[in-house]
């Protein structure tokens, strides 16, 4: 399978590469009142609108520095049995790559900073682990319903 | 075409059809005579079984052959239509539905049913008719199918010896006329006087107008044995007939059958001073009084066809699938977006050519989105006929007696916003049926007609559709109101004196007056959904109800839910869209003139006090607010309510792009909208915004008390 990569922070990240749809320059960004920090907001996509999530608040990591390498990927999510375009915003797109099943190993219950529910696996390329990410757990609604705090029992049990 | 498509085309126009045939059920119900209305019957069930037989669904074809049977036998007279007949057919009908719905997926039709429903309707049939039917009409049938009825003049004019070859003309007309509907005229001026007369000749010939589903060879096969011997014209009154513009005239007619020379017409023309040629042609006896007869029926055969297919004509139109209509909005929609950048960036760039040119794509694109959005109305009437059915049956089952009166049936609505309305109307009526409408001996009693009317209306208001639902019973019980409110903790002091106020409460999630469940009706769904449903069309709805008199329902919806005109402002940069449907005016309001004002949230305008909302406060926005805020004045739900804004902009045509799942619990926002320098605005729903700042309000002055 193909991943493509990304860096946040130090850490790099992999989507499955049939997951993504397109890589845009960040651009103006419509905040949406009310909604969580990581939610940046709606941009316009060709005349589509299009939600942005800050990937580095969603995994709890420090605020990023908007810099020349600060992009969007645009994916296809599925969000409660339908797909649904998203873009996460992310410090700078690495590289498409080949990985084989066997180079992958299961999430590590321990020593990751983010939520286990959202890794898939882990990858190790030339010595530098790569986190591959359940794009369609991150973008979850109960994940979006409990930080907006109107999560009942049911995504607590998630957790 | 694949198969796929024409099942696909099958299944729409017998939806379609079925439709029809409800609304003619209904008709017939009320007028069992109307031959008129048993024809729009008998021919909705032919072409349903012709069609189905036709793409392979012959269980369909089969079991609606079974109920055409008896309408062909109700239009030859040889049975009556009772209202037990009308059930079982609109029973029929459901079951024909369901037949189809299982062919495309849906749940199969229990066989019992059908065999219930097929033993019901013969057991209506005079006997020797219901045993003979399942052979003769099968035959009928078998011919008739897909084709279409064409109305042919045939004269025959059998050899004077025909007596002699033994042969009996009578036998040869009577096959003609089983042929189909045939009006035979003898024409007998060729018979000689009595005594040059030779009883064992033929002298007579006939003319028959025929209208048959069959072609002119089966009408030859009649006279198969004689025909080269007699003489046969058989001449189709059809489209061909038509354009050829021969047939419109009576002359023309006669001459063509051979009953008049030009010759003859130029002389009695010439002489004619009455305007009636027939009246001339017999006078000056050129023609006979039968000749003419034949002459006449086939002009009135002509002027007949002429006119139905003026009305063809009129109709043309074609069939589109909706999708194809859905993506050209939204490619209209997309048309806009960018039109309203060309604006702007021809307004920043002092080039009066390019002005010129987007003026004119300006309004060229205005233009389209009217026409385009236009595509997508439909007159609401197309599902007035489903209520009929329901109140009609609901009326059966709650032993009530009620008419469905409806008005505006023209009316036109988004295609989106007529389906989604379905559901919330269905519930309306249910309600009004069940909880509002008396029984019989009640209404009596309270000095009304026994039979109830209920009134489904709907009318344009300016960019509006305003749908009415008004029934004339029992009204809503104020008391079990305020009971259940007190109950259920929603009941404040204001409601004693503000009556609007408390039945409105019936729209208040799981509120129910009626104590008991019953099977129609509160099924534990309340108004709350109906009124979820019109607030998701951003539409709004109110209830106003007399004890005693009735209760109305109105509806108010947008007409179309893709594109709005907006009135964009500003808030600390951030820019948003309102409604300008809403919209009233625009008022100023200093920063001095809300120190003075005693309560915090009122506002007065022209010695009106208003309540408003400021959006910087509600969106949590940054920024401080300007010494001069704008404030934009909405009618929000009956009531004018205040938006304080940092800056208005201006109008906006505005093409809504739902937020998605994403911002799905989102409450206060409708969608976004792309702006002509291509940033993203949002839409504001005003009245959840207004709900939640009147709760806050309870809230903190509940804190303060």
């Amino acid at each position: 399978m193909e991943y493509l990569t990304f860096k946040l922070d130090n850490d790099e990240f992999a989507v499955d590469v049939l997951k993504t749809r397109e890589i845009v320059d960040l651009r103006a960004v419509t905040k949406v009142p009310q909604s969580p920090e990581f939610m940046l907001g709606v941009i316009n996509l060709r005349g589509s609108v299009v939600p942005v999530i800050d990937l580095r608040l969603k995994f709890g990591m420090a605020k990023g520095e908007v810099t020349q390498s600060t992009s969007i990927v645009v994916m296809d999510v599925l969000v409660n049995g339908e797909t649904v375009v998203v873009g996460a915003m992310v410090d700078s797109v690495e590289e498409v790559m080949g990985l084989d099943d066997s180079q992958i190993e299961p999430p590590p219950r321990i020593g990751t900073r983010l939520n286990t529910e959202f890794i898939r696996g882990m990858g190790k390329q030339d010595e530098q682990f790569l986190i591959i990410l359940d794009i369609d757990r991150v973008f979850s609604t109960d994940e979006l319903l409990m930080v907006q705090g109107v999560a009942e029992t049911s995504s607590a049990d998630s957790i | 075409m694949s198969m796929d498509q024409y099942a696909e085309t099958f299944r729409e126009e017998t939806l379609e059809l079925l439709s029809e045939l409800e609304v003619s059920l209904l008709e017939l119900e009320q007028r069992p005579d109307d031959a008129d209305v048993i024809d729009r019957v008998f021919r909705a069930l032919h072409t349903i079984k012709g069609s189905a037989g036709m793409i392979g669904f012959d269980d369909i074809s089969t079991f609606t052959h079974e109920v055409e049977t008896v309408f062909e036998l109700i239009r030859s007279g040889g049975m009556e239509v009772t209202s037990e007949l009308v059930n079982l057919t609109l029973t029929a009908r459901d079951i024909i539905k369901s037949m189809m719905e299982m062919s495309f997926g849906g749940e199969p039709v229990a066989p019992e049913m059908m065999t219930r429903l097929t033993a019901g309707l013969r057991a209506l049939m005079p006997a020797e008719t219901a045993a003979a039917s399942d052979v003769a009409s099968d035959v009928g049938a078998a011919v008739n199918a897909g084709s279409e009825e064409t109305t042919y003049h045939i004269r025959f004019r059998p050899p004077a010896n025909i007596y002699h070859r033994g042969i009996q003309p009578l036998a040869l007309l009577q096959e003609l006329t089983r042929l189909g509907r045939c009006r035979l005229i003898a024409q007998t001026d060729s018979v000689p006087e009595l005594d040059e007369l030779d009883p064992e000749l033929c002298y007579v010939y006939w003319d028959a107008i025929l209208t048959t589903g069959h072609d002119e060879d089966a009408i030859r096969d009649v006279f198969i044995f004689i025909e080269d011997d007699c003489e046969l014209k058989i001449l189709a009154i059809n489209d061909d007939l038509l354009d050829s513009g021969q047939g419109e005239r009576l002359g023309d007619i006669l001459i063509q059958h051979g009953d008049l020379t030009q010759q003859e017409l130029d002389q009695v023309l010439q002489e004619q001073a009455k305007p009636k040629l027939g009246e001339a042609l017999l006078k000056a006896g050129v023609v006979s009084g039968s000749q003419l007869d034949v002459a006449l029926e086939v002009q009135a055969e002509v002027k007949k066809r002429q006119k139905q297919r003026q009305v063809v004509d009129e109709a043309t139109s074609i069939r589109v699938r909706s999708e194809k209509l859905d993506s050209l909005v939204d490619l209209i929609g997309e048309l806009v977006t960018v039109q309203a950048r060309l604006s702007q960036a021809t307004a920043e760039d002092d080039n009066p050519v390019l002005a010129e040119i987007s003026e004119d794509v300006e309004r060229l694109t205005w233009e389209m989105r009217d026409h385009i959005l236009n595509i997508r109305m439909l007159p609401i009437g197309t599902t007035f006929s489903r209520y009929q059915r329901l109140v009609r049956d609901l009326c059966r089952d709650l032993e009530k007696d009620a008419e469905l009166v409806t008005d505006g049936a023209d009316t036109e609505l988004d295609k989106t916003v007529i389906e989604r309305l379905g559901d919330p109307l269905v519930h309306l009526i249910r309600n009004a049926l069940d909880h509002g409408m008396e029984k019989p001996d009640e209404r009596r009693r309270a000095g009304k007609p026994e039979k109830g009317t209920l009134h489904l209306s709907a009318s344009h208001s300016g960019a509006y559709v305003i749908l009415e639902v008004r029934d004339d019973g029992a009204g809503i019980n104020r008391e079990a109101v305020r009971q259940r409110a007190k109950k259920q903790n929603l009941w404040t002091s204001e409601m004693e004196n503000n009556d609007s106020e408390l039945i409105n409460l019936i729209f208040h999630p799981g509120f129910s007056t009626v104590g008991a469940v019953s099977s129609v009706s509160g099924r534990g769904v309340g108004m709350d959904v109906v009124k979820q449903a019109i607030d998701a069309l951003r539409g709004s709805i109110k209830v106003s109800s007399l004890e005693g008199v009735g209760t109305t329902f109105t509806i108010k919806l947008p007409l179309t839910l893709a594109i709005i005109d907006g009135l964009l402002v500003e808030v600390s940069d951030e820019k948003f869209i309102l409604p300008l449907s809403a919209v009233e005016e625009c008022i100023e309001l200093r920063r001095s003139d809300v120190v003075n004002a005693n309560y915090k949230t009122l506002l007065q305008v022209r010695g009106e006090l208003l309540p408003y909302l400021r959006l910087r406060e509600r969106f949590e926005l940054p920024g401080e607010r300007p010494d001069i805020e704008q404030v934009v004045i909405a009618e929000v739900q009956g009531q004018r309510v205040g938006f304080a804004v940092d800056q208005v902009i201006g109008e906006h045509q505005t093409v809504i792009k739902a937020l998605g799942q994403m911002y799905k619990h989102l409450r206060g926002l409708s969608g976004a909208t792309i702006l002509g320098d291509g940033t993203v605005a949002l839409i504001l729903d005003l009245p959840p915004l207004v709900q939640e700042a009147e709760i806050c309000e309870r809230e903190m002055v509940a804190a303060q008390s």
